[in-house]
């Protein structure tokens, strides 16, 4: 029996898809389409290679941003409790999800049943999320990667101590036409260091215990997760596909689910 | 005696030359990247067509972000303080001032000599201030000063879900491919902003004697929303951006005549 977890990011869409109790396939697409379309390509995009359609999956659990108004999923789950499931499945001493995305950045805190037992997130603020990182690499005429990369190659550490992204852009600007500019390098691992200030605090606000792994598409970023461990003076649990611990548990929900109402 | 209020501002550097208690005259300029040179600037404007040179000014008072940084000033004030200083000196009756500014917004009250008594600010986030309005007016290509006056026009009520300038400008992107006018979607995005004006504003007292001062209160459309969201009239100056250098020259006459004494 197939299962599949739909998670609608504000960037990317992302699926698991369960055949059992085993993951079969995944995909991730970057669209800006209208949900139910983009949730059907994704689907197909995952099912591509495998011997199965879109009407052999028998349960479909749906979350992240845009979850609402997708019409083939049976059930909607808030990011939360599928950040707490994925992780449990990966990694089942964690006890933290800091999960940094295009727009958004979540921390959930998880019980030894691997249940959320609360969460927090920004309130509709792009400090702290992958759409900083994206303006400052504009900002800086450096793609995404390489910028990630630089922090790592800097000998010091730009001031950088706003946290709204507008006021960060002067603040970057103002190092940048410094006389003697302040080394690009140095200028990134700023930047690096304020988003962590941002995203760490959250984090302590809502408490750190035992593991804490890092998800997200920005979980990518080297020289930011680097930072961030630094922040925290902490090892940071990074899964290979840091994208899909969200769409993993809404898969592991539909399966319950599925299997629960058959 | 001829006394001086400069306001450097973030964007904004305002200039005010009083004597007696009467404003001689006043000058508005861009804030440069050197603060020394565009108070210096920003002080010629002033006194250009009055017959007075620098020397001739006894006494002048710094205000606003770069104020520690004007070398002809005898002394600093807070804009906090400069604002309900100048706003007491139009609006005796007035306790509750929202002063929006480039790159800050605060709600402040005061007493009836213009002292502050309490005061709560912004600057954390570019949500309500003018650098957020410059960054709409930017992607949805009107020139600053016509965005207000567009908003007015406005047909259908759009509601934006965040003040965050990042998130607003591409949920305003959007809309306008989507085909919402460009009036609609400042009035929503003018409506959003006013929202948090208002929360600010709730975190002091809110007096019936009101006043908007800063270079945002030169908005109508945004100064309409205010008034829609407080459900107060704000009484308003004549220019109420100098509002911070008239009270830095209020302040400069007082330390000048405490001077002399």
């Amino acid at each position: 029996m197939l299962f599949a977890g739909l998670d609608m990011g504000s960037l990317t869409t992302k699926v698991v898809i369960m055949e059992d109790n085993e993951v079969l396939s995944w995909n991730m697409i970057n669209s800006a389409e209208e949900g139910e379309l983009r949730a059907r390509k994704v689907i197909a995009a995952a099912l591509e290679d495998t011997d199965f359609r879109l009407e052999d999956i028998v349960y479909i659990v749906v979350t992240g941003a845009g979850r609402k108004s997708i019409s083939l999923a049976h059930k909607q789950r808030a990011p939360g409790s599928c950040f707490a499931r994925g992780i449990n499945r990966l990694f089942p001493t964690v006890r933290t999800v800091i999960d940094v995305g295009a727009e958004t950045c979540t921390v959930v805190r998880i019980n030894e049943r691997g249940a959320a037992d609360d969460s927090i997130g920004n309130e509709r603020c792009a400090s702290g999320t992958g759409v900083f990182l994206e303006t400052m690499a504009k900002l800086m005429q450096m793609p995404l990667e390489e910028m990630a990369r630089a922090s790592l190659l800097a000998e010091g550490k730009a001031e950088i101590s706003n946290m709204c992204t507008i006021f960060a852009e002067q603040e970057v600007i103002s190092h940048v036409h410094r006389d003697p500019p302040t080394p690009k390098n140095d200028i990134i691992a700023g930047i690096h260091a304020s988003m962590a200030t941002q995203v760490g605090g959250l984090a302590k606000r809502i408490g750190i215990a035992g593991d804490v792994a890092f998800t997200g598409g920005v979980a990518r970023n080297i020289g930011f997760a680097r930072a961030l461990e630094e922040h925290l003076g902490i090892r940071l649990t990074i899964p290979d596909e840091p994208e899909l611990v969200a769409a993993l548990g809404a898969a592991c929900i539909a399966r319950e689910e599925g299997v629960r109402k058959p | 005696m001829f006394v001086a209020g400069i306001d450097i501002g973030s964007r904004g550097s305002k200039a005010v030359i009083m004597e007696d208690s009467r404003m001689v005259s006043f000058s508005i300029c861009e804030t440069g990247p050197e603060s020394s040179k565009t108070a210096r600037f920003t002080i010629d404007e002033a006194l250009n067509g009055t017959g007075l040179s620098l020397e001739d000014i006894g006494y002048v008072v710094a205000t606003g972000y770069g104020r520690i940084l004007v070398p002809f000033a005898k002394a600093n004030v807070s804009e906090i303080s400069c604002h309900a200083r100048g706003a007491n000196w139009y609006f005796p009756s007035v306790r509750t001032i929202l002063d929006m500014g480039g790159q800050d917004c605060k709600a402040i009250n005061c007493d009836e000599n213009g002292r502050v008594t309490n005061f709560i600010m912004n600057d954390k986030c570019a949500g309500g201030t003018g650098r957020f309005l410059e960054v709409i007016a930017d992607v949805l290509q009107v020139p600053l000063d016509e965005i207000g006056d567009l908003s007015l026009k406005s047909t259908q009520d759009i509601t934006f879900s965040t003040v965050c300038a990042v998130f607003a400008k591409s949920e305003a992107l959007a809309l306008l491919r989507k085909g919402v006018s460009r009036s609609d979607i400042l009035a929503g995005l003018h409506d959003a902003i006013a929202v948090r004006c208002l929360n600010l504003l709730k975190r002091v007292v809110i007096n019936k004697d009101f006043t908007v001062t800063g270079g945002i209160s030169k908005n109508i459309g945004m100064v309409e929303k205010i008034k829609n969201k407080v459900g107060l009239e704000p009484v308003l100056a004549p220019d109420p951006q100098i509002i911070g250098a008239l009270g830095a020259a209020l302040f400069a006459q007082e330390k000048a005549q405490a001077q002399s004494k």
